[in-house]
């Protein structure tokens, strides 16, 4: 039964590469549509292969190649009467008994989703190939070792051991996908055209809303995977219920995230931005997503209300200080990320400030530090911005050879 | 012959299409164009930075008449596309040399 519900979990959370697609394809222009798709659909499958090639092994010492995952092959009937009775013997207490294989899945698609914030953020400037490279790097060794650190239980380096608690990766996935992105971006520079001479900030509308409308909501729906499936389990009537909690809670912060967000941007603005709305919604969720268990339904809301207030805010901010980032995404998952850190303590009397504190510093520390060697050693050896004139022509004729609205004549 | 050239907004093309019907005009070509004039761009708002629209998006309607009907024809446009705004466009009139119906080979006012 916690087999079957990691798996169904892990395909929702896998669906959010979709949304992350959808609402990137959305924010960008024309020109760049068919390159972050490109980015969108190649990073998952990179995400895939490096953690079984060597991530998983990382972060929870599953060997290399999977070879220490007990697969069918391994598991002969006196083995699954081991499990079984083992399962029966602690009443399907407090572990989730499930096959080695299916938390495989279930972290992978982490790891995807921790690599999606990053493409968001670089889009429409980085080179294609630089950012796979980037991909390989962050979800093969980067992000792994770092989740080690948390969720393994390791030790950081054998110094200090963290006592950090992140139900389902607010700092560990969400922090740590935008640390990497702002490493890429402060590396990488604003788009043309951004940010003029005179110190005026332009906008650059996104192509199709309803697109990024449409990924919104497939990232809420993938998000109850996310959170829900973080509980690890589901047989026993606790457990059944915590999860219900958790589903509740998700939901409850999305939607105070996305009405705080409205108010901000119609208040901050004078219109009500539909853009902010929905980096409102997921902010909600990313500040959820540390301790979704915990909060009663009313501090769900407000937790998510006020991550939809930051996350305005700090997309303003990034803006004054050149920092451009085309979908919000290192205001969503990584101020919001840091919000949701120190949420915890608002209802989980375990966590400690210090405890929050030091993990979120290593998460970030780590992530942003590996990262911005690693662009460095990229940027060296191939560059990781297009030329003027690419950026200009659009990466979808530069990098993929064809547009993703051939009937429609560009500008 | 006369070659009526009017600029309008993209809304009141079907009532001017009307009108222009109504007058026993036949025939009218239509093009989506952007230009400026007083009305100028206008900002707008996008996730907390201005953009300023430079050029609005107009409709063009190229109508060829007879002489006859330039006087209806103009008042026919005028009365169709007028809100009182600033926008509402504009009407050119230039002389049309010739004009010739490619079925049939008619020229001149036959054609139109």
């Amino acid at each position: 039964m916690d087999t079957f519900y990691f798996l169904i979990c892990g395909a929702l959370v896998m669906w959010m590469a979709a949304g992350f697609a959808m609402l990137e394809a959305g924010l960008v222009r024309t020109k760049n549509t068919t390159e972050i798709l490109t980015k969108n659909v190649a990073l998952f499958a990179i995400a895939c292969t490096m953690y079984l090639v060597c991530g998983y092994n990382f972060m929870y010492d599953g060997g290399l190649f999977l070879s220490g995952v007990t697969t069918v092959a391994g598991m002969d009937d006196a083995a699954i009467q081991a499990v079984l009775d083992a399962s029966i013997e602690s009443g399907f207490g407090d572990m989730g008994e499930y096959a080695g294989a299916s938390d495989f899945f279930f972290q992978v698609v982490f790891v995807a989703t921790a690599m999606s914030i990053v493409s968001g953020a670089v889009a429409e400037r980085m080179k294609l190939w630089a950012f796979l490279l980037f991909a390989v790097v962050m979800t093969g060794f980067i992000y792994p070792i770092e989740g080690g650190w948390t969720w393994g239980g390791k030790s950081v380096f054998g110094l200090y051991e963290l006592s950090y608690s992140d139900y389902a990766g607010s700092g560990i996935v969400h922090l740590a996908g935008a640390a990497a992105a702002l490493a890429g971006v402060l590396l990488l520079g604003p788009r043309k055209g951004k940010y003029q001479e005179s110190g005026a900030v332009k906008a650059i509308p996104g192509a199709n809303l309803p697109l990024a409308t449409l990924g919104t909501f497939i990232l809420w729906m993938g998000w109850f995977g996310f959170n829900g499936g973080s509980t690890l389990k589901l047989g026993g009537i606790g457990v059944a219920n915590e999860v219900a909690n958790v589903f509740l809670n998700t939901n409850a912060a999305a939607a105070g995230g996305l009405i705080a967000a409205m108010i901000t941007a119609r208040l901050l603005f004078g219109k009500t931005d539909l853009t902010m709305c929905l980096n409102g919604a997921l902010a909600g969720l990313v500040a959820i997503t540390a301790e979704p268990a915990d909060p009663t339904p009313l501090l769900s809301t407000f937790i998510g209300a006020i991550g939809g207030v930051i996350v305005v805010f700090s997309i303003v901010t990034l803006d004054k200080l050149r920092i451009d980032d085309p979908v919000g995404a290192i205001s969503v998952h990584g101020t919001v990320g840091v919000f949701g850190i120190f949420a915890v303590l608002l209802s989980d009397s375990d966590a400690t400030f210090m405890g929050q504190l030091i993990g979120m510093l290593t998460i970030f520390g780590w992530v942003f530090g590996t990262s911005l060697i690693a662009w460095i050693a990229i940027k060296a050896v191939m560059g990781i911005r297009v030329s003027a004139e690419e950026e200009e022509e659009g990466l979808d004729i530069i990098d993929c050879g064809m547009e993703a609205y051939p009937e429609f004549v560009n500008q | 012959m006369k070659l009526i050239t009017t600029i309008i907004k993209p809304f009141k093309l079907d009532d001017v299409r009307e009108a222009l019907s109504e007058i026993g005009i036949q025939g009218a070509t239509v093009t989506e164009v952007k230009g400026f004039g007083r009305q100028k761009g206008h900002t707008e708002m996008y996730r907390g930075a201005e953009y300023s629209v430079d050029f609005l998006p107009k409709i063009k309607i190229e109508v060829a008449v007879k002489d006859d009907l330039l006087e209806s024809a103009i008042e026919a446009i005028t009365g169709a596309a007028k809100t009182g705004h600033i926008g509402d466009g504009k009407i050119f009139v230039s002389d049309l040399l010739q004009s010739i119906r490619i079925r049939t080979g008619e020229s001149g006012d036959d054609a139109l």
